[in-house]
């Protein structure tokens, strides 16, 4: 398709229009931008508005409606018989269609529906095109006509382009929140369907986790638990080893970074730390699964432990050091913005360093401290991958860091992967899985931005 | 409390008030290159308060910095010249600076209260310096301080409220309070009324006053008619050096440099 130039000239066109509608204005002042009611750049704008917006409008419609349309047109002239088929093939046979009119094989001989109902799809898609150019091309020369001759002196221009600018915003801000809620929506009515399946009670409060279900009906031996106990205690296990890697070795350097650091081992060591925070997960998940774990296991059996080639310790101390930056860079920001006075006043009544430290300035800056870690903990309970590489499948209920464990992410991951139907119970108990993560995170978010802005604006 | 403090000379006598406690001399202040403070000489004796007047700039907050070593704090700052406080070298190698803090407190322009509450905020000091062995003896020091900073009355009944919740007048007598309770011998103020209304001034005036009973006041102030009201000596900064000094009252009524009569009349600064 030929999208790109019709852009391009649209595009061409609604800056001529911009110079058009400033350079009428100008004439019309005479010259002097002082006798317009806005600047001659407002004016520009108001007629590239008028030329862009209806003629984009048109096309953004006719790339949201032309699709089903030419397949309805197309459906309607197929023959009766076979339109009468079920719906499936239907499915199959439009598909043909398509491949076939796009000059691709379809492995078999069209037959000579597909090649007639080809060859209407084919000229139905290049009439709708050109009569798209011509409309919307026509579209924008008439809108530039127009809003050109609305231009004189006393139009006040700027606020229309500034009323403009406010519908475009609150337009982009809508769609960012209608895409939060069609998430959620997809999420609960999949839950929903779930639960009819499988009753809340036994998959929050049951103990047994093993969702494989039979596919056939004759298959043995999967009758298929939906208890999410283990899920969510591994999850907990494996978030609290991370947290306990991540929190204090993250606020003692924070605390080195902001109160000891001199300026250039600051400028050195922080970039530095926060390249942690872009390496790739999966660069940690194999960090873990591949070094991490097998150095564990040969130090655990140097000691006499048994430790698992696939453990929470493995998984939970990577994703503690891949949280690290995180902590650091958020107590960081607060740390310093504990106001220089009060450490001065420390300092002035005699207090060393790290009294001032730890009795002033940390219980200052406490409740953004806690605001960073409570949103790093909820980066952690939603980490995938690393714990689907490190952490293992098995679904044990136990606090042995040694052993494996698996957690909700792990287990949505695996749910889905796979080639099981998209309506059976063991797919469906990944969006509940996924429901319960997300009330979770949203609950700790939620907490923590609270937390953070309550400590804003006792400073500020 | 430590070694330094019980040198023969420490115990200012109470009959000779014209002893001096902190004595400057050919004191130089360099931040980077920049000199910012040039060859002061000033001696600040004992329960008086000696006022630093002089426009913006001139280096009063960096010659009180340098009584209690806060210069330390601030990278680039190198002080050469010589600091005595009873007879004994401020800024002598072996001289610990967080000693000399606790017996030099400072009380600031802005009000600074920990966010604590106002009995910890004043229990602070005390206890990083170990001075309270037991709660009531704790108890007894952070009544007296608030009393003699006259906040007592005041906060009787709410010393666990937070200290950051106090009006910005009783903020700052807090802060002198917190100043207090490590009993220093010198307190330093650097325009400790510049926040707050006539009302909050006054009181903490008369506190100055009161508190020259037993302490060294040093004080920084852009005022006027606070110099004259509560101090005993007058030191006058331009641009770095010290241009005169002498006792409040001469130095209000005949002043002996143009450079003083100017500014105290107002007419630059
Ligand atoms: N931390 C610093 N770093 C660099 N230069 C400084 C610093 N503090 C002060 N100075 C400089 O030293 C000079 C004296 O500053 P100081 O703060 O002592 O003035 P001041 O008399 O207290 O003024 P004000 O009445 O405005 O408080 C000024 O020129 C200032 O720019
Ligand atoms: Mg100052």
């Amino acid at each position: 398709m030929q999208l790109l130039p019709l852009v391009i000239a649209l595009l061409v066109l609604t800056s001529i229009g911009y110079y058009l509608g400033r350079g009428r204005a100008l004439t019309m002042a005479g010259g002097s931008s002082r006798n317009l009611h806005s600047l001659p750049g407002y004016y520009g704008f108001y007629v590239a508005l008028w030329c862009g917006i209806p003629a984009f409008l048109v096309l953004a419609a006719w790339l949201a409606f032309e699709p089903t349309l030419v397949r309805a047109l197309v459906m309607n002239s197929l023959p009766p018989s076979a339109q009468a088929l079920p719906e499936g093939e239907l499915r199959l046979l439009m598909n043909e269609v398509r491949q076939f009119a796009g000059g691709r094989s379809y492995g078999r001989e069209p037959s000579e529906i597909v090649i007639a109902a080809a060859e209407y799809y084919t000229s139905l898609k290049t009439t709708g095109f050109a009569a798209l150019i011509v409309f919307s091309l026509s579209l924008a020369v008439a809108g530039l006509a127009w809003g050109r001759k609305r231009i004189h002196q006393q139009l006040r221009a700027r606020v229309s382009v500034e009323r403009a600018v406010k519908v475009f915003l609150i337009i982009s801000s809508t769609i960012a929140v209608f895409t939060t809620i069609g998430i959620v929506m997809s999420l609960l009515f999949e839950s929903i369907r779930f639960f009819q399946a499988v009753p809340p009670m036994e998959f929050l409060f049951g103990l047994n986790w093993s969702p494989q279900t039979a596919i056939r009906a004759d298959q043995v031996g999967s009758s298929g638990a939906f208890g999410a106990v283990p899920l969510f205690a591994g999850t907990l296990l494996i978030s609290l080893i991370a947290m306990t890697v991540a929190v204090p070795v993250g606020l003692f350097s924070a605390i080195y970074m902001a109160e000891y650091a001199p300026s250039r081992v600051r400028a050195v060591v922080k970039p530095l730390l926060e390249v942690l925070a872009g390496i790739p997960t999966v660069v940690y998940g194999f960090f873990a699964a591949l070094t991490v774990a097998p150095f564990l296991r040969d130090s655990g059996s140097v000691l006499g432990l048994s430790v698992a080639s696939e453990s929470a310790l493995a998984a939970g101390l990577v994703m503690g050091i891949m949280i690290i930056p995180f902590i650091s860079s958020l107590s960081d920001d607060v740390i310093t913005s504990v106001p220089h006075s009060l450490r001065q006043g420390s300092y002035g009544l005699g207090a060393t360093k790290s009294e001032t430290i730890r009795q002033v300035v940390i219980p200052a800056a406490l409740p953004g401290i806690v605001g960073g870690v409570l949103l790093a903990a909820s980066r952690a309970i939603g980490e995938t991958m690393i714990v689907v590489m490190a952490a293992g499948l098995a679904a044990n209920l136990t606090a042995n860091p040694f052993e494996a464990v698996t957690t909700v992410t792990v287990q949505i991951v695996t749910l889905l992967v796979g080639d099981q139907e998209f309506d059976s119970p063991k797919t469906l108990a990944a969006f509940a899985l996924g429901l319960v993560l997300f009330c979770v995170t949203l609950v700790l978010n939620v907490v923590a931005l609270h937390v953070v802005r309550k400590y804003r604006e006792k400073y500020d | 409390m430590n070694s330094f403090a019980n040198t023969p000379h420490s115990k200012p006598l109470e009959t000779d008030r014209r002893m001096v406690k902190v004595s400057a001399r050919d004191v130089c202040v360099r931040y980077g290159d920049k000199l910012a403070l040039k060859h002061v000489d000033l001696d600040m004796e004992c329960n008086q308060v000696t006022a630093l007047i002089g426009p913006s700039g001139c280096g009063k907050s960096t010659f009180l910095r340098c009584i209690n070593r806060m210069n330390d704090l601030i990278e680039g700052a190198s002080v050469s010249g010589s600091l005595m406080l009873d007879g004994q070298d401020i800024y002598d190698r072996e001289l610990d600076p967080v000693l000399l803090r606790a017996r030099v407190g400072m009380v600031f322009q802005k009000p600074n209260p920990f966010p604590k509450s106002i009995y910890e905020n004043v229990a602070y000091g005390p206890r990083i310096h170990g001075m309270a062995n037991t709660r009531d003896e704790l108890d007894e020091i952070v009544m007296t301080s608030l009393e003699k900073a006259g906040l007592l009355a005041e906060v009787k009944d709410r010393l666990e409220e937070s200290g950051t919740g106090l009006s910005g007048g009783q903020q700052q007598r807090l802060c002198i309070a917190r100043a207090i309770a490590v009993s220093p011998e010198v307190i330093l103020m650097d325009e400790p009324c510049s926040a707050l209304d006539p009302i909050a001034t006054a009181k903490v005036e008369e506190l100055i006053d009161e508190l020259r009973q037993n302490f060294t006041i040093v004080i920084v102030t852009h005022s006027m008619q606070q110099a004259a009201r509560v101090s005993q000596k007058t030191a006058f900064f331009h641009l770095g050096e010290l241009i005169e000094v002498g006792e409040t009252e001469e130095m209000f009524t005949t002043p002996r440099h143009s450079l003083t009569q100017g500014y105290i009349t107002g007419r630059f600064g």
